[in-house]
């Protein structure tokens, strides 16, 4: 089964990458661009074809090493 | 004192922080990051600078996983010292063994530079041949190194006094000014709770001999010698 893992940072977590990138993005003159932060997306190929099971195989993934929960949020998507 | 120095793949530090232990007196052993156990008899583990892993997912994440690592655990629990050095200190926030987490300097550069931090205080294993509010001069080479940690931790670790070195500049005043990273605090240094661990991000090693002008760094090693 497919999945996909994305991590954000927290709220009220300085980005400073994020804001770089939102720099970068205004000096290139787009408009209308609020904020900007910055992420990961892990695609992930899950031997189950379980859903529960796959989606407590990819906690235990982003609790243990995908994310660091001090500072960063995760969210797991199963493919239909 | 028996020091055992970890490699992991991507460490870059650990010879120099072997020569600086040995300098001090301590006795120098290495160990491995897919080692089960320390070396017998080790009094400090030390989790040396670096890019361990090509600083991958984030700095010090797959390093703190490593099968050492639990050996690492298991000495700091039963009272044993342990010391991360800039990637070392990363590692062990990533393990859990001190709270926090270091983040991409503030204004995105790596820095590489002479820094000078305050010594917060000097009834440790690591630092009782310095004194409180003494000045040393010694090194940073880090592009993540902005102490974050949630207001309650940092409540905790000012309030228990585990914070070991701020960033300053040279006539000791601790200010963002002098703050090269945006540390939370200033901090470039904290200890657990039972001052057993300590992580620093700033290069103690690099500065223990005049002929790479310093040695300032020696105080450190040379009361882990002692310890």
């Amino acid at each position: 089964m497919k999945a996909r893992v994305t991590v954000t940072l927290k709220q009220g977590v300085l980005d400073p990458q994020g804001k770089a990138i939102e720099g970068g993005l205004k000096s290139l003159g787009i408009e209308g661009i609020g904020a900007v932060r910055q992420g990961k997306v892990f695609d992930i190929e899950v031997e189950s074809a379980d859903k529960a099971k796959a989606e407590s195989v990819l906690r235990d993934a982003c609790e243990r090493l995908l994310a660091n929960t001090v500072i960063e949020n995760y969210r797991i998507e199963l493919a239909e | 004192m028996k020091a055992a120095v970890i490699t992991f793949p991507g460490s870059n530090r650990d010879g120099d922080v072997a020569r600086a232990l040995r300098q001090a007196g301590a006795t120098v052993v290495s160990a491995w990051h897919a080692d089960h156990d320390l070396p017998a008899g080790t009094d400090l583990a030390v989790l040396p600078g670096g890019f361990s892993y090509g600083d991958y997912l984030r700095c010090g994440a797959i390093a703190s996983r490593a099968p050492i690592m639990d050996a690492v655990r298991a000495h700091a629990a039963r009272g044993g010292l342990v010391l991360g050095i800039c990637n070392g200190f990363q590692i062990l926030c990533e393990s859990g063994l001190l709270p926090g987490v270091l983040m991409r300097n503030a204004d995105l550069h790596f820095i590489c530079r002479r820094q000078h931090l305050k010594v917060a205080r000097a009834d440790t294993a690591f630092t009782n041949r310095y004194h409180v509010g003494q000045v040393i001069d010694v090194c940073i080479a880090h592009g993540e190194g902005n102490y974050v940690c949630d207001e309650a931790t940092l409540h905790e670790l000012e309030s228990e006094g585990r914070v070991a070195f701020r960033y300053c500049d040279a006539a000791g005043n601790v200010s963002r000014a002098a703050n090269p990273n945006g540390s939370l605090n200033d901090i470039a240094g904290v200890f657990s709770e039972d001052l057993n661990v300590l992580g620093m991000m700033p290069h103690p090693e690099n500065l223990i001999d005049e002929l790479v002008g310093g040695t300032d760094g020696r105080g450190l090693f040379e009361s882990l010698a002692a310890a």
